[in-house]
């Protein structure tokens, strides 16, 4: 079953993706550029089937160019199949587009990777942070270069100000 | 406080008054739910029948805090939460007290990170600290009872 | 007259205790009003939406439905006491009553007005 979907994405896809198989698992690295249509082809494929998208996390490799990581694992319901697709990220141009429109579940994932790691998203409907607040103007937390206790935020409380009660 | 705020002279009629209204709060004692994270499991075992928390008139959990007051802060506090939970501490009507149930609620525990409020005595003022990760059931009972004890030295009537 | 003064005690202990309760109560409790403690309550955030929501047209309804079947009961009354000394035209007039008013009931059942949901 892997075997298949390993030689119809390399019939396909074989000039453009670059394989990596490892205990079982399949991972394919795209470019960012035709990031799009790659994963538009692993869901509408009638052999590939892929119509979950199971995690849309990110990394960051802070000594190498380009320096972030788009890694997309995606599941078949139907055939009961999985493979990872990862795709470079650099930091000057840090974007990448939305999957949204091929799977609804992206929405929150991706409004997750914003939030923690700063990569924008193009074309997704409604990109603002999810786990800090919606004004938070640090940065991005799950960075290498972020400190673990932060910039301060969590020990201002500007929401005492003002308050003529103790 | 109320009018007979501290007016009266220390004696045996006052400070004997101030034992019964003292008694009369402390055996009342009515939380509200305010469950964050696993320590709330360990309040919710503290109700439960085993370790009864209602014998000291402390088991009608209040979803509201207008009608509670004792507030157990139990659960890790993320900064966003904070706004909250000072919200929720503003609406509870006086004389109100807060227990810190744990060590996320009391310091932070061990994370220390950019969004975990280093104790939640930071924007709140709080009576007791019960620590434990979670602290077990007879030691949020041991808090409670030491909080009574604090209620008891409570002065009403009495300069 | 001597045998109401139990029962003037029990009121007047009745009232006293009451009154006792609430005014220790005003002079103990402690009264310390502040913007933040008079917001209302909605989870610990600022409410949403509109804090009145629509009047159910329903209780204007029960309301109309209740009044005109209490007239009927005001009128059954005198009737039934005084029955057995008026004749049979008494009777005759009084279900001819009933059966208009029993339509109009009927009329309110089929239509869904006794329905509370």
């Amino acid at each position: 079953m892997q075997k298949s979907v390993v030689e119809k994405i390399k019939a396909d896809w074989g000039t453009v993706v670059s394989l990596k198989e490892a205990f079982g698992e399949i991972t394919f690295s795209v470019p960012r550029a035709r990031i799009s249509e790659f994963l538009k082809y692993l869901h509408e494929d009638s052999a590939l089937d892929f119509d979950h998208i199971t995690d849309l996390t990110s990394v960051d490799f802070p000594n190498e160019e380009p320096r972030f990581e788009v890694v997309y694992q995606l599941y078949s319901i139907e055939k009961n199949h999985r493979i990872r697709v990862k795709a470079r990220v650099p930091e000057d141009d840090c974007t990448i587009d939305s999957a949204t429109h091929i799977w609804q579940g992206a929405n929150f994932l991706e409004r997750e990777v914003y939030d923690m790691m700063g990569i924008v998203f193009n074309n997704h409907p409604d990109l603002r942070r999810i786990l800090m607040t919606e004004d938070y103007d640090e940065g991005y937390p799950l960075r290498k270069d972020f400190p673990v206790e932060g910039r301060g935020w969590r020990d201002s409380f500007t929401f005492l100000d003002g308050q003529k009660q103790s | 406080m109320g009018l007979i705020d501290h007016s009266f002279e220390t004696n045996i009629v006052t400070t004997s008054l101030d034992t019964v209204v003292n008694w009369a709060r402390k055996s009342a004692l009515w939380p509200m739910t305010f469950g964050l994270a696993c320590c709330a499991i360990e309040m919710i075992a503290t109700v439960s029948a085993r370790y009864d928390l209602d014998r000291f008139g402390a088991g009608v959990f209040r979803a509201s805090p207008r009608q509670s007051d004792l507030m157990i802060v139990a659960g890790t506090v993320c900064r966003k939460m904070a706004p909250v939970i000072r919200r929720i501490y503003d609406q509870m009507p006086e004389p109100r007290y807060v227990i810190s149930m744990g060590s996320c609620a009391t310091s932070g525990n061990i994370y220390n990170s950019y969004s975990v409020v280093q104790g939640v005595d930071r924007f709140i003022p709080v009576d007791i600290y019960v620590p434990g990760c979670p602290p077990r059931p007879e030691a949020l009972i041991a808090g409670i009872l030491r909080l009574q004890e604090k209620i008891m030295k409570e002065k009403v009537f009495a300069k | 007259m001597e045998s109401y003064i139990p029962i003037a005690i029990f009121i007047l202990i009745a009232f006293g205790f009451g009154a006792v309760t609430i005014i220790m109560g005003y002079l103990v409790r402690p009264e310390n009003p502040y913007a933040e403690k008079l917001s209302p309550y909605e989870s610990g955030v600022d409410p949403i939406g509109d804090p009145h929501p629509r009047f159910p047209l329903r209780y204007y309804l029960i309301a109309m439905l209740f009044v005109i079947f209490d007239i009927e009961v005001v009128f059954l009354y005198p009737w039934a006491v005084s029955f057995l000394n008026l004749g049979v035209s008494a009777l005759i007039s009084m279900i001819v009553f009933i059966a208009v008013l029993l339509v109009g009931y009927f009329y309110a059942w089929k239509k869904g007005a006794l329905e509370w949901d």
